[in-house]
């Protein structure tokens, strides 16, 4: 029993510790004429070239477009404990921030038992497309599997070895759709290649990322591609032993400019955008997104250091525009 | 499929991917293996692995010096060792929570040094492979054991001196006394405040050269949170090991193969869900250490505070 009140006082400082580091910003009253004002949970930092670097890229250009003077964001990232989230996002609530975005699928549970508790806040939450009914809750998802399906065609096409390697992180969302999409745009280009699919089973195991990818060369990949913020640890293997890469979520050309031949951005700021007018408005919620290479959330961003054949080139566009007007159809996902 | 698994390229492939996976498990643990025989939980490991990793990135970023990197990454694990114990032996702390309070400073400092000091995912060159002379060249043993980077190779001399340490010297004997009955080990004119410092900062100085493993020789690469709670496994491993350097060893590569044969399993596309390959390394790591270190039983004064009665 002493030992169970130990570990109970144990929990509850660190849960204290860590929730103190999650609320770092003061509160201010919120005014109807200020600015508007969004406060934003993620569960990586905003600096990891990938999912959650792609909701910060998004603030800042919002912030550029409407200026300092009527947006202001507030950041908490690197909250990967759920509960530690969960408090910062009530604590955004009662501050009276206009809207609080929970940057993270894991983050739903969390949100969906939170909002209603504050009905004239509005939240938004990715990448999912469930609003739970609630009508102060936007969701917003992205068809990852549409620049994943135009990386898989242009590996494809850069491929000589028969292999390619795909580092996934866990079976879910985004990833999977990106996975899947590329594996199928990889299909639809030669479909002897054999493409080599592995999951580790974590968004941050930058060890066991780098394993999968030495494994993955080891089979004979001389293109690989994978998706979240361990991958750093796939990439800078895939640097070391001269294979190519091909990115999702944020541009990773800066990480290795030699090898990174194609990346697939997020944009989120077409959401945030619609969702700041609909506030404006008055709807605070019940929408739901998803970001696409026709809406522009979704772009294709070519290296310019790399030196990529232009018929390739010509391949991945093509791949591109059909995908936006329709005539190529993935197989993923519904599209 | 199955038969290719089984082709010798391919197991050799695994091993050699199984002895790189296990070297910052096999630093951080018996680091802590010597802390804990000598009766101190540190359960901070994680948080000076981050410190180490980030230390040692940030020199080899600016300088390219690897050994430099190595050096600050010790000085800096030592350093947090020594809070580790000052809070933990000078001040008597419950140890189970100073040492949380060191892994949140671990992991919030590291992550604030980064924002300030680089900013951005980067990478580095780290240690290059270096094959030992004569022995790499031996068929298969070479390519499995003797082609991988400096830090790799001392993670598993770390493995016998610290059995000969614990086992045949008179440290090693004040080390278990201090662990074993402080109370008898002091009557007998051991310093118990001086044993547990040095294993504790030790402990620490080795959890530094964790996180370099990390940062500067196996992946080249620092981020937030790039240990992703390896310490917390570390730790496990000293329990499962049985507080002995050669089940922590074991226990690290059993840990480090299945995870090595999982990833195969799934590259080359043997049809098991993702989610049960992602957990086998932990069920059988655990199912083999209990059934085999199930008679050891803990450091009688572990994660007790020890006060003089003057």
């Amino acid at each position: 029993m002493k030992r169970f009140g130990k570990l109970v006082i144990f929990l509850v400082m660190v849960a204290m510790l860590s929730t103190a580091c999650a609320t770092a910003t003061p509160a201010a009253p919120a005014e109807s004429a200020g600015p508007f004002r969004v406060a934003v949970v993620t569960p990586s930092a905003i600096n990891d070239l990938a999912f959650s670097q792609s909701i910060y890229d998004a603030m800042v250009k919002i912030q550029g477009e409407m200026g300092e003077a009527n947006f202001q964001f507030v950041l908490s990232d690197g909250m990967f404990v759920v509960d530690d989230a969960a408090a910062a996002i009530r604590d955004y609530a009662s501050q009276g921030y206009n809207l609080v975005i929970a940057h993270g699928s894991q983050y739903g549970a969390a949100l969906q038992e939170i909002a209603p508790d504050f009905p004239n806040v509005s939240f938004a939450w990715g990448t999912a497309g469930d609003t739970f009914g609630i009508p102060n809750v936007f969701a917003y998802e992205a068809f990852s599997q549409e620049g994943g399906y135009v990386n898989g065609v242009l590996a494809a096409a850069l491929n000589e070895s028969g292999t390619i390697g795909v580092v996934g992180p866990v079976e879910v969302g985004d990833a999977k759709l990106y996975v899947d999409g590329f594996v199928a745009g990889v299909k639809a280009t030669n479909p002897d290649i054999t493409v080599n699919v592995n999951y580790i089973g974590s968004f941050g195991d930058v060890a066991l990322a780098s394993e999968a990818a030495q494994t993955h060369i080891g089979a004979g990949a001389d293109v690989m591609t994978g998706s979240a913020q361990m991958v750093v640890g796939a990439v800078g293997v895939a640097k070391e032993k001269g294979v190519l890469w091909f990115g999702t979520q944020a541009d990773q050309t800066s990480l290795a400019p030699e090898i990174v031949v194609a990346c697939q951005i997020y944009d989120w700021a077409v959401v945030v955008r619609d969702i700041i007018s609909l506030i404006q408005e008055g709807t605070l919620g019940g929408k739901a997104y998803a970001v696409s290479l026709q809406n522009e959330g979704l772009k294709m961003i070519y290296n310019p250091g790399f030196n990529l054949p232009a018929d390739v080139k010509a391949l991945g566009d093509a791949a591109t525009k059909g995908i936006i007007d329709g005539t190529v159809t993935i197989g993923v996902g519904g599209k | 499929m199955l038969a290719d698994l089984f082709t010798g390229s391919v197991l050799i492939g695994l091993l050699a991917s199984g002895i790189r996976l296990a070297t910052p498990y096999l630093y951080a643990a018996i680091g802590e293996t010597f802390g804990q025989r000598s009766g101190v939980l540190n359960l901070g490991v994680d948080g000076i692995m981050l410190m180490g990793a980030f230390s040692a990135f940030y020199v080899v970023f600016k300088t390219g010096d690897l050994v430099g990197g190595v050096l600050l990454a010790m000085l800096v694990g030592l350093l947090m060792g020594l809070a580790m114990a000052f809070i933990s032996v000078t001040l008597n702390a419950e140890q189970g929570i100073s040492g949380i309070g060191v892994y949140l400073f671990g992991l919030g400092m590291s992550d604030l040094l980064f924002q300030k000091l680089i900013n951005n995912v980067q990478t580095v060159s780290g240690f290059p492979v270096a094959p030992i002379p004569f022995l790499s060249e031996i068929p298969v043993i070479g390519q499995i054991f003797f082609t991988h980077n400096v830090l790799v190779y001392g993670a598993y001399l770390l493995v016998p001196i610290a059995w000969f340490v614990l086992n045949k010297t008179t440290l090693g004997l004040k080390i278990k006394a201090v662990g074993e009955n402080p109370e008898a080990a002091d009557t007998l004119g051991v310093s118990v405040a001086k044993i547990r410092y040095l294993t504790v900062s030790m402990g620490g100085l080795l959890s530094g050269v964790a996180g370099a493993s990390l940062s500067i020789a196996l992946l080249n690469v620092f981020q937030f949170n790039l240990t992703n709670g390896l310490g917390f496994i570390a730790i496990a491993l000293v329990y499962f090991g049985g507080w002995r350097p050669t089940w922590v060893l074991m226990g690290s590569l059993i840990f480090s193969f299945v995870n090595a044969l999982q990833i195969w399993v799934q590259v080359v596309g043997i049809p098991i869900p993702s989610d049960i390959a992602v957990m086998t390394p932990y069920i059988l790591t655990i199912v083999v250490l209990v059934i085999s270190a199930q008679r050891v039983r803990p450091p009688s004064a572990l994660s007790k505070t020890y006060e003089r009665l003057e």
